[in-house]
C-alpha cells in the first residue's frame, strides 16, 4: 500500500522525524517499507560506501527553482500553431513561457484571464523528468530557441515532476496554491510503500499508520471528530431513513450495512491536492464523487459504494412515496450480474449480492453494477458502507479474479463498527467538493454486532513470552496508545481491544494476541537477547539422517557427484524409464513437465545426464531422494485417497571415459558394468556388508538384459544396477559410450547394516599363491569364488581374480579362471600348510563345478 | 714372481683409471679379479710354489687383491656417481605440464550448506527430525492455524495433489517444514501426556510452493526450521538462540534487525534481517537496494498450535528460524 507523507501529517505531527526514520520505525513493527518514493522532497544523500536502508526511488524538486506561479494570460506563438506563449508570474517576476500544453490551448488568445491559473514552473537549469522520454529520464532544463522564440523554463506535467506517467497536459494547481512558494514546500512529498501483512488489515490507511506511528513515537494521534465534522457539512431534506429501507439475509455474510443520502452533487474534477494524493496512493482520480469514495477508503479503511440514487429509483418505476429497499442476500446459483467494468458475471450461491426489489445492483464488497454507476449526470447518491465476512468476499474475488482495493481490505477483515463512520466521511468529502447537501440520519441495519474482546494480562505473563519486566502500568501504557481500553485491576490488567480492529481473540489466544501488541509498542529491538536457561532435552541425535549423511559421504570418495532434482516430473518424462498403473497427480501444475510427482528416482537422475552429457567426457552422479508410491485408500479413514508412500531412494548413473583425457591418456575405455560393479563393491565395503550376492536377472526392463545384476545382502534384494537398456537409451540424447545405472531402496539397505569390529594385520606372514582352474563357461566367478572361501575357512585370508583367459588350447565353451589366494593363520604359515589347503580346494570345486587345475 | 705380481697390480690399476661405465667396469672385474684373471692364477698355482716362497708371495698377493678390490670398489663408485650426476643433469620434465587428473565427486551445493546449517544447530542442541513431503491440508495448514480460505494462505500459493473423497481435508505438497513440528509435538506429547518433555529439533527438508521460477523463488527448495519447547523459553531466548546462529552462519560481525511479523503459526513473530553480504550493507541488487537481506522468519509457537498438538498450555514454544534456500 502505497502513503503519501503529506497524507500521514494530516494525522500527527512528524517534525523532526526524516523519511528513513519514519520508514524505520514502520519496518521494525511489521509494516515493511519496500521502497520510498521521493516526489519533491529532499532525498537523502549517501556518501560513497555509506549503508542504504531502504530503496529509495524519485526525484527532488529545486526550491529555488521550482516554484508555484500563476498563469495571466495565454497567447499564440508568432511562428507555430500548435505552442502557445502564457504570460506568467512566479512571485518575483513576469516571465514568458513556452508551452504546447493541450489543456489551457483553449484559452489561446482569449486576453487577460479573469482567474489566473495557478501551476508549477520550473526555471532554467531545473532538473525534471524529460517529458517526452520513455520512462523516467533525468534532464536539465536549458535556454533554447523555439521556432524563433526564446525558452528557458516550463510549465509542467507531472510526468516531468514525477507524480505520475502523465504528461499530456500541464498540472493545474488548486486556485488557493500560494504564488511564489517552492512547490516542495507546497507539494513536496515521499511516498512510503508499505507491504500489508495478513494480521495488520487495520493498518490497510492512512489513520491506521498514522496511529501505529503515534504508539511508536509518543506523539498525539489527531483524530478527526468526524461527526463533528458533519455538523459543519449541509444538511437539509427527507432524512434517508424514510427513504430508504435495509434487509439483510444472511447476517452472518453482512453483519451490517449503512447507507447515507447526498442530494444535488456537482460532478467535476476533485481539488488537485486530493487528486495528488490519491495518485500517488496509486489510485486514478475520476471525478469529485467517486474520489470521495476512494479518499474515505484510504483514509479510514472503509471501502464504500456509490450508487446513482435517482437510477434507483428508476428501476422502482419513480414513485417517490414508495421507499427503496436494499436487500442482500446470496447469489442464486446461475444468478447473472453486469459489473461496472462491463463485464457479464455468473454468479454462484456463495456470492453475495447487494439488491433492490427488482434485482442486483451489485457484487457486495467487490464491485458496483453498471446500471446504478455514478456518471457525469448524477445528481443524488446514496452511500453504501457495509461489513463483509472476510473469507466470503475473499473467496468471491478469487472466482470472478476480481482484485480491487474494496475487495483487498473486505478480504482481510473491516470491523463492522467503520461502516458507519465511512459513509458520514465520504458524504463529508462529497459534501465539500461537489457541494452536495447530505440528508439527515443514515439508515442501518446491524444484526450481527462483533464483542470487543476482553484480555486479562498480568505482569508475569509479560515476562513469561517476552522476557521482560513490565509493570502493569507500562503494559497499560504500550497498549492505550494503540487504543486498547485498559483498565488496571488489584494484580491484573484488563485489556478491550479497540473499535478498529478484528485481530484480537480472547483467553490464551488473546493473551499471545495482547503480548504481541506489547512487543511491538515496546520495540523489538528493545527486547534484550537472552540464551536459552530451560533444560537441554537428550541428545539422542538422528541415526537415520546421519547414516544418510554417511552414505553421501561414500559415494562422493568414489568419485560421484552429487544432484538433487525436481520430485514434480511428467508421465511422458519419466516413462521412458519406466510406466505404472497409477500416479500421484498434481491438481495444479505449474508447466505440463511438472504435472507428477516422480515414482522412479532413474528417470530423475538420467534427465540430469541429458542436460549434462556435453560438459564432461566422464559423468558419474548420483542421487538420494524420495520418490512417490499412489495409496488408493487412507489408512485412517479407509476412504478418500491416502497420503503417497514416500520411500527414499539412491540412484546412480555413470558414462563416458574411464579415465581423463590428458597429453599422455589417449584413448581411454569407456566405462562398463565392471566400473559401476567396482563402485558398488567398495561402497557396500564402506556400509561394511559382507554376504553380498549378484544375480543375472533379465527382467529388468530398463536394463540390458545381459548386462544386469540384481544385488543381494544376507539374501534379501536391496536393488539393480547395470547398463541402460539400448532402446531406453534411445530415447534420450546419451552419446555413444554406455550408460550404467544402479538403484537402490534406502530403507532396506539401511536395516541390513551389520554390527562390525575392528580386525588386528596378522603378525605372522602369510603364503601368497596363484591358481588356475578351467572351467565351463556356464560357471560364475562368484560361485568358484565362494566354493574356495568355503572350503578354506579362515585360512584362506583373501581371494582374489586377477585373471579370465579364453583360448582354443583350453576347448571351446570353456575358460581359465586365475586367482591370488592369501593363506593366513594364527601361526606361520608353511607351504605344506598351504599346499594342503590348496588341495582340498582343488578337490571341492573339481568336484562341485568339474572343475580341472590349469597347469 | 713378485715382479710379475707388481706388474699385474701396476697393469690393473693403469687400465682402471680408463674404466667409466658399468659395463667397462664389470668387464674390468673379470679380468683382474675374476678366477681366470692373472692374479687368480697366482693363487690358484700357488701349491707349486717352494716352501720359502709361499708366505712372501702369499703375502704380496693379498696385498695386491686387497688393493685391487678397495681400487674396484672405489672406481665403481665413482662410476655410479658419474652415472647419477650425468641422469640428474639430463633428465628434467617439463613440471608446467597437466598433472594426471581423477574424477572427483562433490556433495550438492544445497547439501553442504544444509550441512553447515545443522551442524550450527546440532551444537545448540537442536536435534534432526525428518517428515514427508506430501502432507494433509489438516497438517500443513489447518494445525497450524490457517484455517482454510485463510488470507495468510495467500503467503504460501500451494500444489495440490489429485485425490478423490477427501473433502475439507486435501493433499499437497507441503509448502513449509512446519508440519513437521504437529508431528514431533504429537510425538512427543505421547510419551507423557501429563507432563510432556522439551523439545529442541531442527527440520530439514524439501518444500513446494507455486511461484515462478526466479534468481530469488523456486518451485522446490530446502528449508531448516528450529523447534524448541520448554517451561521457561521467552523472546528473548529466541532472540539470543537467533542472534548465535547467525553469528556463526554469518560471521561474528554480522549485523541483524528484528522486525515484527507475522506467520499464522507463531506470535509474536518476527523476520530476521542480516546486513547484505554481497554490498556489505551499501546496497546492491540482490538486497533490492535495501542493504538487508531477509533470512528468516520466527517467533512463539502460536497457542492454537500447541493446543491442536496436544501440547499443555504451561508450555511456551519458540519456533525458531526458517532458512530457505533454492535447488541448484
Amino acid at each position: 500500500m502505497k502513503i503519501p507523507l503529506s497524507w500521514l501529517k494530516d494525522f500527527i505531527d512528524l517534525d523532526g522525524l526524516s523519511v528513513e526514520d519514519i520508514a524505520r520505525k514502520l519496518t521494525l513493527a511489521g509494516m515493511e517499507v519496500d521502497e520510498i518514493l521521493y516526489v519533491g522532497l529532499p532525498m537523502p544523500v549517501y556518501k560513497e560506501g555509506e549503508k542504504h536502508e531502504f530503496k529509495t526511488n524519485g526525484i527532488a524538486w529545486d526550491k529555488d527553482k521550482i516554484v508555484v506561479a500563476e498563469i495571466r494570460e495565454v497567447k499564440a506563438h508568432p511562428n507555430a500553431d500548435k505552442l502557445t506563449l502564457l504570460d506568467l508570474y512566479d512571485g518575483q517576476q513576469d516571465q514568458v513561457v513556452l508551452t504546447g500544453a493541450p489543456n489551457i490551448f483553449h484559452l489561446k488568445g482569449t486576453g487577460k484571464l479573469a482567474k489566473p491559473i495557478k501551476v508549477a514552473y520550473a526555471k532554467e537549469g531545473s532538473v525534471l523528468y524529460d517529458g517526452h522520454a520513455e520512462g523516467q529520464v533525468l534532464m536539465t532544463l536549458k535556454r533554447a530557441k523555439i521556432r524563433g522564440v526564446d525558452s528557458y523554463s516550463m510549465v509542467c506535467s507531472e510526468k516531468e515532476l514525477g507524480i505520475t506517467e502523465e504528461s499530456d497536459g500541464i498540472i493545474l494547481l488548486d486556485d488557493d496554491a500560494p504564488v511564489g512558494t517552492p512547490l516542495a514546500d507546497y507539494i513536496g512529498d515521499a511516498v512510503l510503500d508499505i507491504s500489508i501483512l495478513p494480521n495488520m488489515a487495520r493498518n490497510a490507511n492512512v489513520i491506521g499508520i498514522a496511529r501505529e506511528l503515534a504508539a511508536l513515537t509518543g506523539r498525539e494521534l489527531r483524530i478527526t471528530n468526524y461527526e463533528s465534522r458533519i455538523k459543519a457539512d449541509k444538511v437539509a431534506g427527507t432524512p434517508v431513513t424514510e427513504l430508504v429501507e435495509i434487509e439483510i439475509k444472511n447476517p452472518e455474510l453482512n453483519p451490517r450495512f449503512t447507507a447515507g443520502l447526498i442530494r444535488d452533487v456537482e460532478i467535476k474534477p476533485s481539488p488537485y491536492q486530493i487528486q495528488r494524493r490519491l495518485k500517488l496512493a496509486g489510485i486514478r482520480a475520476i471525478n469529485n464523487v467517486v474520489d470521495a469514495t476512494n479518499y474515505a477508503m484510504l483514509e479510514l479503511g472503509q471501502p464504500l459504494h456509490a450508487f446513482d440514487y435517482d437510477a434507483l429509483l428508476k428501476r422502482v418505476g419513480n414513485s417517490s412515496n414508495k421507499k427503496i429497499k436494499i436487500i442482500t442476500r446470496t447469489a442464486k446459483d446461475g444468478e447473472k450480474i453486469k459489473t461496472l467494468d462491463g463485464n457479464d458475471r455468473t454468479l454462484s450461491t456463495e456470492n453475495v449480492l447487494v439488491c433492490d426489489e427488482k434485482g442486483s445492483l451489485a457484487l457486495a464488497g467487490v464491485m458496483g453494477g453498471a446500471e446504478t454507476e455514478v456518471t457525469d449526470k448524477t445528481k443524488n447518491i446514496l452511500l453504501e458502507g457495509a461489513a463483509w465476512n472476510y473469507i466470503n468476499i475473499r473467496k468471491t474475488a478469487k472466482q470472478h479474479n476480481l482484485p480491487s482495493e474494496a475487495s483487498f481490505r473486505f478480504s482481510r477483515g473491516v470491523h463492522p463498527a467503520m461502516a458507519e463512520r465511512g459513509v458520514k466521511l465520504g458524504l463529508h468529502y462529497m459534501s465539500q467538493w461537489a457541494n452536495g447537501k447530505i440528508a439527515p440520519e443514515i439508515v442501518e441495519q446491524y444484526p450481527l454486532k462483533p464483542k470487543d474482546s476482553v484480555v486479562n494480562v498480568t505482569a508475569h505473563d509479560v515476562k513469561r513470552l517476552l522476557g521482560i519486566d513490565l509493570s502493569l502500568q507500562q503494559i497499560s501504557a504500550l497498549l492505550t496508545k494503540l487504543d486498547f481500553k485498559c483498565t488496571i485491576t488489584k494484580d491484573q490488567l484488563q485489556v478491550i481491544s479497540p473499535d478498529h480492529r478484528m485481530d484480537i481473540s480472547e483467553g490464551v489466544i488473546g493473551l499471545a494476541d495482547v503480548i504481541e501488541e506489547v512487543a511491538r509498542s515496546y520495540g523489538y529491538d528493545n527486547i534484550p537477547t537472552t540464551t536459552m536457561a530451560d533444560a537441554l532435552p537428550p541428545q539422542v541425535g538422528n541415526p537415520v539422517h546421519e547414516w544418510e549423511e554417511h552414505l553421501r559421504d561414500l559415494l562422493i570418495a568414489l568419485g560421484l557427484q552429487e544432484v538433487v532434482t525436481y520430485r514434480m516430473t511428467s508421465i511422458e518424462k519419466e516413462s521412458r524409464v519406466a510406466t505404472y498403473n497409477d500416479y500421484v497427480r498434481i491438481a495444479n501444475p505449474i508447466a505440463p513437465e511438472k504435472s507428477i510427482l516422480r515414482q522412479n528416482l532413474i528417470a530423475s537422475i538420467l534427465d540430469v545426464l541429458e542436460k549434462n552429457i556435453r560438459l564432461g567426457e566422464s559423468l558419474s552422479i548420483f542421487e538420494i531422494g524420495s520418490i512417490f508410491e499412489p495409496v488408493k485408500n487412507d489408512p485412517s479413514t479407509g476412504s478418500g485417497q491416502g497420503l503417497p508412500n514416500e520411500p527414499r531412494k539412491l540412484a546412480i548413473a555413470m558414462t563416458g571415459l574411464r579415465e581423463a583425457t590428458a597429453w599422455d591418456v589417449k584413448d581411454s575405455a569407456v566405462l562398463d558394468f565392471y566400473d559401476l560393479k567396482g563402485r558398488l563393491e567398495l561402497l557396500f565395503s564402506g556400509l561394511h556388508f559382507t554376504n553380498i550376492s549378484y544375480t543375472a536377472n533379465e527382467s529388468i526392463l530398463h536394463l540390458h538384459p545381459g548386462k544386469c545384476a540384481e544385488v543381494k545382502v544376507n539374501n534379501q534384494v536391496v536393488g539393480v544396477f547395470g547398463e541402460l537398456h539400448p532402446l531406453v537409451k534411445e530415447k534420450y540424447e546419451l552419446g555413444d559410450s554406455p550408460v550404467l545405472v544402479a538403484e537402490f531402496d534406502l530403507e532396506t539397505l539401511r536395516k541390513l547394516i551389520p554390527t562390525y569390529g575392528i580386525v588386528p594385520v596378522s603378525e605372522f606372514p602369510p603364503v601368497y599363491e596363484d591358481i588356475a582352474i578351467i572351467v565351463d563357461e556356464s560357471v560364475l566367478a562368484q560361485t568358484v569364488e565362494a566354493l574356495i572361501k568355503q572350503t578354506g575357512g579362515r585360512s584362506v585370508a583373501n581371494v582374489k581374480l586377477f585373471d579370465v583367459y579364453r583360448d582354443e588350447k583350453i576347448g571351446a565353451g570353456k575358460k581359465s579362471l586365475a586367482y591370488n589366494l592369501t593363506y593366513q593363520a594364527e601361526k606361520t604359515m608353511t607351504d605344506a600348510d598351504a599346499a594342503a589347503i590348496r588341495k582340498k580346494i582343488i578337490k571341492r570345486l573339481e568336484h562341485e563345478v568339474g572343475a580341472k587345475l590349469r597347469s | 714372481m713378485l715382479d710379475k705380481l707388481n706388474e699385474i697390480e701396476k697393469s690393473a690399476l693403469e687400465s682402471l683409471k680408463s674404466v667409466t661405465d658399468s659395463a667397462a667396469l664389470e668387464a674390468w672385474r673379470v679380468a683382474n679379479l675374476g678366477r681366470s684373471s692373472a692374479l687368480m692364477t697366482v693363487f690358484s698355482e700357488f701349491g707349486k710354489l717352494s716352501k720359502e716362497e709361499k708366505p712372501v708371495i702369499g703375502a704380496a698377493a693379498n696385498r695386491v687383491k686387497v688393493k685391487l678390490e678397495a681400487e674396484f670398489e672405489s672406481q665403481a663408485q665413482a662410476v655410479k656417481n658419474a652415472a647419477l650426476a650425468k641422469s640428474l643433469a639430463e633428465e628434467h620434465l617439463d613440471v608446467t605440464l597437466p598433472g594426471r587428473t581423477k574424477h572427483i565427486g562433490r556433495l550438492h551445493p544445497s547439501t553442504q550448506q544444509l550441512r553447515r546449517v545443522l551442524d550450527i544447530l546440532a551444537e545448540m542442541g537442536f536435534q534432526v527430525y525428518t517428515s514427508r513431503e506430501v502432507e494433509t491440508d489438516e497438517m500443513n495448514f489447518q494445525m497450524l492455524n490457517f484455517p482454510p480460505d485463510h488470507p495468510a494462505r495467500d503467503m504460501q500459493d500451494t500444489f495440490f495433489i489429485e485425490a478423490e473423497g477427501r473433502a475439507e481435508n486435501p493433499i499437497l505438497m507441503r509448502t513449509h517444514t512446519s508440519p513437521g513440528q504437529i508431528h514431533a509435538m504429537q510425538e512427543f506429547s505421547k510419551t507423557n501426556p501429563k507432563d510432556p518433555p522439551p523439545i529442541r529439533i531442527a527440520l530439514p527438508g524439501m518444500c513446494f510452493r507455486y511461484e515462478q521460477i526466479t534468481a530469488r523463488s523456486e518451485i522446490q527448495f530446502n528449508q531448516v526450521e528450529g523447534l524448541a519447547v520448554g517451561k521457561n523459553i521467552t523472546f528473548a531466548d529466541l532472540k539470543g538462540t537467533i542472534a548465535d546462529f547467525v553469528r556463526r552462519m554469518f560471521g561474528e560481525n554480522a549485523r541483524l534487525r528484528f522486525r515484527a511479523s507475522y506467520f499464522p503459526f507463531t506470535e509474536p513473530s518476527a523476520e530476521v534481517d542480516v546486513e547484505c553480504f554481497v554490498c556489505g550493507g551499501k546496497g546492491c541488487t540482490v538486497c533490492k537496494n535495501s542493504g538487508w537481506l531477509e533470512i528468516l522468519g520466527c517467533g512463539m509457537v502460536h497457542p492454537v498450535v500447541c493446543k491442536t498438538a496436544a501440547m499443555t498450555r504451561r508450555f511456551i514454544l519458540a519456533s525458531l528460524g526458517v532458512w530457505d534456500q533454492n535447488v541448484n
